[in-house]
C-alpha cells in the first residue's frame, strides 16, 4: 500500500496544485519522505493499537488529478434546514464544485475559499500558515496527506469578525467509477475575538469504494469561539481517516463534536493544544455503527498552561459484529496548574459479536489539578426496559427510546441552530435501518 | 502552607532507608555473567532433574531473541545483563542448616535487624516465615504445623527433589517462558522462592509469609513462587522485601503463580519497601516482577493486595485469568513513589469464564520528581455472560514536578458484561482542609485524615500481620503520621 500512494505521487507529481510554489513542493517532498519511512500505521503502534489498515490495503486505489465524477447532481445534502442561511461549500471526490456551493456574503473580515484559490490569492500567508501545527514527529497519514494534499477549504477571519452564519461543508464520495484516494486539508484560522460555526458533512454518492483522508489545521486565536460539527455518514465500503489538530489561545473555545454512522472503516483523530491561560475545549461524539464497521474515535489534549479546562464525553452504540474504540488522552504538562479536565465514554453492546475497547489516560505533571475519566461498557439497563415494557411499549420501540434518550444527550449539547434536528434524525434513520434521504 | 510542607518532610522521612545494610558473608557465587553455562551451572547446583535444566535452556534461548520491553513509562539505562551474577548461596549450600542454632550467627543478626519474627516471635506472630537470604532458603519454620493438615510449605528448589510431579504440572502453565523478556530471564536462571500446596479442602491454619533480602553485592535476585490451592481451598499468603542500601542498580525479576481449583481461594498480600534509591535516583532496585494467578476452577477467587514504597523502578502487573464460572479476581493496591522514583503498575483482569468478577482499586500517591503510572487491562472476551468488573484508580500529588498517569485499557466483547472505570487526579483539596480546620482539627491532622481516607480501601484488604509494617512504611497515608 505504501508503495501504491507513492506511485499515486509519481502518477500526479505535475499535476497537484501548487506548483510553482517552491515552499509547498518542498513541504510535499518532506511529506513523502515521512511517510516512505512510516508507511502505513499498523497496530504495533501503541496510537492505532485497536486499528488496523488491512482493509484499506486490500483496496487498490486510484488517484485523479482532474475531476471526473461519472454521476451528476444538481444539489447537494445539507443537515441544515431550508430556511437556514449558510456559507456552502461542496466537495466531491475531493474535488472542488463551485456549481453546488453557494459561499453567500461574507462579512468584512471573512474569508471563504478552495485550497487551490488561496494558493494563487495569497501565497505568502498561507506559507506562514500551513502546516504550522505539526511537531517534527509527523503521524504517517498525515505525512501523506501532505504529501498528496489536492484541494479543501480555507477559513479565515480577521480579528474581532464574527459569522453569523455557519459554514456548511460537505463531502460526496464515490461518485467516480473506480475506487479512489484523494487528502482534502483544509486550514481554519480564527484571529482574535472572532467567531464561526463549521459544519462538516461526509456523505456518499455512487457505490465506488473511497479513501478520504482529511486533515484539518484550525487555530482558535485568543479569545475567538469555534464551534466544529462534524457528521460522517459516509458508504458502508468506504474509509475515512480525518485528523483535527487545533490550538487554542487565550480564553478561546474550540467547541467540536461529531457523530459518526458510516464508513467500513474510520477513524477521528483530534488533538488539541490548550496553549493560552482560560482555554477550553469540548470534545463529544457519538457513533453508531453495526456490520463490519469499525469506528475509531482517538483525542489528545494537551493542557500546556495553567487553567484550562476540558470536557470530553463520546457515547456509542455497537450492533451486530461492529467495533469501536475510544482512545483519550489527556495531558497536564508541568505546571499546567488549575487545570479542569474531565472525560467520559459509555458505550452500548448491540449485540453478541460487537465489541469495544477503550483506553482513556490521564498523564499529569502538575498537582493543582482536577482530573478525571471514566469509562463504561453494557447492555441497555434492564431496569430501564422493564419499565418501558411495564407500560405497555414494545421491546423494540423501548429499546429504541433508550439509545435515541442515551445518544441525545451528547447531541443536546451543540449550539448551532436546525443542526439538532437533522442529527437526531440520523439517530432514528439508523435505528430504523433506513437512510437519511437529502 | 505548613502542611503540605510536612507532608513532604514525612514523605522523605520514608526515603532515608532505615535498612541499608549489608552482611558480611562469604558466597559461592557462579561465575559473573550470563551464558548457558550459567544456567548449567544453578540447575547442577540445585541438582535439578533433566526437564528442568531443559525448561532453563528453553528459556534462556528464547530470552536471547527477545527484545526488551519498551511500553513502560519507565526510563533507565539499558541492562548489562552479563555484569551481574546469577547465583550466590550462603556459605556451604551442601551442608544446610537443620535447625535455627545451626544458622550462621550473622545471618540471624541480619533477620534480627529486619525485625523478622524469626526465633522467639515465632508462635506469638503465629506466622510461619520462609525466610530467602538471597538465594537459597536457609530456614523454614512451622513446617511441623503445617504438615499435619498436609500443606506443603517449602522452598521451590525442594518441592523441585520432593514434589516434582505439582512442580512440572504447575510450573509455567500461567506465566509460560516466553511470556516476557523478564520472565524468560527468571525462567532460565531463577535461584530460589516459595512453594506452596494446599490440598483439598483445606484452609490453611496460619497466614504463610516470605521475606527476601538482596544481599551480595551485583547479585540480581530471581525468585520463582508457585502457589496451588486445591478444591474448597483457602491460604493467605504475606510477602514483604527490604534490601541493603548500595549504589549499584540490581536486577529483580520475580515470577509468582497462582492457581485455583474449584472453590479455592488464594490472597495475596505484598509490602514492598525495596532500596529506591538516593534523592538524585543514584541506586535502587530494578523491581520488574510477573505476577499472574490463574482462577482455573469455579467459583474460586485471587486476591492481590500490594503496597509499593520501594525500589528505583517498579514495573509490575499482578494479574487475574478468571477461568472457572463465576470466579472473582481483585486487585488491591497503593503505590507511593518519591524523588526520583518511577513506578509503572497495575493489572490484568482476563475475564474467560461465564459470570466472572473483578475489581480493582489502585491509590497512587506521588511526590517529589517520581512518576507513578496506573496501567492495567479488563478484557472481556465474547463466552464471558454475565461479567463484572469495577475499576477505580485515584492519584494524588504532592508537589508540582511529579507525574500520576493512568492508562486503563478497557476491551469488552460480550453485550451482557458491565464494566465501570473511574479515575481521578488532585492533590488534597484547600475545601478539605477548610472544613477539618474549621471543626478545630490541626493542619497537620487534617492532612492525615485526607490521606488516610485515600488509602483506606486498600488498607483495609491488608491482613492483621502487615498492617504494622504498612503503616510505617505508606507513613504520611495514615492517622497520626503527620503532624
Amino acid at each position: 500500500m505504501t508503495e501504491a500512494f507513492n506511485e499515486h505521487f509519481g502518477a500526479l507529481r505535475d499535476q497537484l496544485p501548487g506548483q510553482d510554489l517552491p515552499w509547498l513542493t518542498a513541504l510535499r517532498e518532506r511529506g513523502l519522505q515521512h511517510f516512505a519511512e512510516s508507511g502505513l500505521p499498523t497496530p504495533r503502534l501503541e496510537t492505532w493499537k485497536y486499528t488496523s489498515l488491512r482493509p484499506v490495503e486490500k483496496v487498490a486505489f486510484a488517484a485523479e488529478g482532474v475531476p471526473r465524477a461519472c454521476i451528476s447532481i444538481d444539489r447537494a445534502p445539507s443537515l441544515l434546514p431550508e430556511t437556514t442561511e449558510s456559507h456552502r461549500m461542496v466537495f466531491v471526490d475531493g474535488h472542488f464544485r463551485s456549481d453546488l456551493s453557494r459561499l453567500g456574503e461574507l462579512p468584512k473580515g471573512a474569508q471563504l475559499l478552495p485550497l487551490t484559490e488561496q494558493m494563487s490569492a495569497d501565497p505568502d500567508w498561507l506559507a506562514s500558515q500551513l502546516d504550522h501545527l505539526n511537531g517534527p514527529k509527523v503521524q504517517p497519514m498525515l505525512a501523506l496527506n501532505t504529501a498528496m494534499m489536492m484541494n479543501g477549504f480555507v477559513l479565515r477571519l480577521a480579528r474581532g469578525t464574527v459569522l453569523h452564519h455557519p459554514v456548511e461543508v460537505v463531502h460526496l464520495g464515490g461518485a467516480g467509477d473506480a475506487p479512489l484516494a484523494y487528502h482534502p486539508r483544509n486550514l481554519v484560522i480564527l484571529a482574535e475575538g472572532s467567531q464561526a460555526t463549521l459544519i462538516e458533512h461526509f456523505s456518499h454518492l455512487g457505490d465506488q469504494p473511497y479513501l478520504n483522508n482529511t486533515m484539518t489545521e484550525v487555530t482558535v486565536g485568543d479569545g475567538a469561539i469555534f464551534r466544529h460539527y462534524k457528521l460522517q455518514a459516509d458508504a458502508l465500503n468506504a474509509f475515512n481517516l480525518a485528523t483535527v489538530k487545533a490550538e487554542v489561545g487565550r480564553d478561546g473555545l474550540y467547541d467540536a463534536f461529531s457523530m459518526t454512522t458510516g464508513a467500513r472503516l474510520s477513524r477521528n483523530e483530534v488533538s488539541v493544544k490548550l496553549a493560552g491561560e482560560g482555554a477550553n475545549c469540548h470534545l463529544n461524539g457519538a457513533y453508531l455503527v453495526r456490520g463490519d464497521q469499525h469506528c475509531d474515535n482517538t483525542t489528545m489534549i494537551d493542557h500546556l498552561v495553567p487553567n484550562t479546562t476540558c470536557r470530553e464525553v463520546f457515547k456509542g452504540v455497537i450492533d451486530e459484529r461492529a467495533r469501536a474504540v475510544f482512545q483519550g488522552k489527556l495531558t497536564v504538562h508541568r505546571d499546567a496548574q488549575h487545570t479542569n479536565g474531565h472525560q467520559l465514554s459509555k458505550a452500548l453492546l448491540l449485540s453478541d459479536r460487537a465489541e469495544i475497547d477503550a483506553k482513556p489516560e490521564l498523564e499529569i505533571y502538575a498537582d493543582d489539578v482536577i482530573c478525571s475519566h471514566g469509562a463504561t461498557a453494557g447492555d441497555l439497563d434492564h431496569d430501564a426496559l422493564f419499565y418501558l415494557r411495564a407500560r405497555g411499549i414494545p421491546e423494540a420501540t423501548a429499546r429504541s427510546m433508550l439509545i435515541e434518550a442515551f445518544l441525545g444527550e451528547t447531541v443536546d449539547q451543540i449550539a448551532a441552530e436546525g443542526l439538532c434536528p437533522a442529527l437526531m434524525s440520523s439517530i432514528g434513520h439508523w435505528l430504523a435501518g433506513t437512510r437519511r434521504e437529502f | 502552607m505548613a502542611a503540605t510542607v510536612e507532608t513532604v518532610e514525612q514523605v522523605r522521612g520514608i526515603e532515608k532507608y532505615k535498612y541499608g545494610f549489608v552482611t558480611d558473608i562469604e558466597s559461592e557465587t557462579a561465575p559473573k555473567g550470563l551464558s548457558e553455562d550459567t544456567v548449567r551451572f544453578i540447575s547442577a547446583k540445585k541438582n535439578e532433574p533433566e526437564w528442568l535444566l531443559e525448561l532453563r535452556l528453553k528459556a534462556y534461548r528464547h530470552w536471547l531473541t527477545m527484545p526488551e520491553p519498551e511500553w513502560a513509562k519507565v526510563q533507565f539505562p539499558p541492562i548489562d545483563y552479563q555484569d551481574s551474577y546469577y547465583y550466590s548461596a550462603p556459605k556451604s549450600p551442601d551442608d544446610r542448616p537443620k535447625s535455627l542454632d545451626e544458622v550462621d550467627p550473622k545471618l540471624l543478626e541480619t533477620y534480627e535487624k529486619l525485625g523478622i519474627p524469626l526465633t522467639e516471635q515465632k508462635m506469638l506472630a503465629g506466622v510461619a516465615v520462609d525466610a530467602v537470604f538471597d538465594s537459597v532458603s536457609v530456614a523454614t519454620t512451622f513446617k511441623k504445623n503445617l504438615e499435619e493438615v498436609g500443606v506443603i510449605f517449602c522452598s521451590i528448589s525442594e518441592a523441585v527433589q520432593k514434589h516434582p510431579e505439582l512442580v512440572r504440572k504447575y510450573l509455567g502453565s500461567v506465566v509460560p517462558y516466553g511470556d516476557n523478556k523478564h520472565a524468560c530471564l527468571n525462567s532460565a536462571v531463577f535461584t530460589d522462592g516459595s512453594f506452596v500446596y494446599i490440598p483439598k479442602g483445606v484452609r490453611c491454619p496460619m497466614e504463610l509469609s516470605t521475606y527476601f533480602r538482596i544481599n551480595a553485592e551485583n547479585t540480581g535476585q530471581f525468585e520463582r513462587t508457585l502457589i496451588i490451592a486445591d478444591e474448597g481451598s483457602y491460604v493467605s499468603y504475606l510477602e514483604g522485601c527490604t534490601a541493603p542500601m548500595r549504589d549499584e542498580n540490581q536486577l529483580h525479576a520475580a515470577i509468582v503463580e497462582l492457581i485455583t481449583l474449584d472453590d479455592a481461594e488464594i490472597k495475596y498480600s505484598t509490602v514492598q519497601n525495596w532500596y529506591p534509591g538516593d534523592e538524585d535516583g543514584k541506586g535502587g532496585i530494578y523491581n520488574f516482577v510477573t505476577k499472574r494467578g490463574a482462577c482455573r476452577g469455579r467459583n474460586s477467587k485471587i486476591s492481590w493486595t500490594q503496597v509499593e514504597t520501594g525500589s528505583a523502578i517498579t514495573w509490575k502487573y499482578p494479574s487475574c485469568i478468571l477461568q472457572g464460572d463465576n470466579s472473582v479476581g481483585e486487585f488491591y493496591s497503593i503505590a507511593i513513589t518519591n524523588n526520583r522514583q518511577q513506578a509503572d503498575t497495575g493489572t490484568k483482569m482476563i475475564h474467560l469464564g461465564k459470570n466472572t468478577r473483578s475489581r480493582i482499586i489502585a491509590k497512587g500517591i506521588s511526590a517529589g520528581r517520581s512518576d507513578s503510572t496506573y496501567r492495567g487491562l479488563v478484557r472481556i472476551s465474547a463466552k464471558a455472560e454475565g461479567a463484572r468488573n469495577f475499576t477505580q484508580c485515584d492519584s494524588l500529588l504532592i508537589g508540582d514536578r511529579c507525574g500520576a498517569h493512568t492508562v486503563p485499557y478497557i476491551e469488552s466483547k460480550n453485550r451482557n458484561a458491565i464494566l465501570e472505570h473511574e479515575a481521578t487526579t488532585s492533590r488534597i483539596s484547600e475545601d478539605q482542609l477548610f472544613y477539618c480546620r474549621q471543626r478545630g482539627i490541626s493542619e497537620e491532622d487534617a492532612v492525615a485524615l485526607v490521606v488516610n481516607g485515600f488509602c483506606r480501601e486498600v488498607m483495609q484488604q491488608l491482613p492483621m500481620e502487615f498492617a504494622v509494617e504498612a503503616q510505617k512504611l505508606v507513613g504520611i497515608s495514615l492517622e497520626g503520621s503527620v503532624g
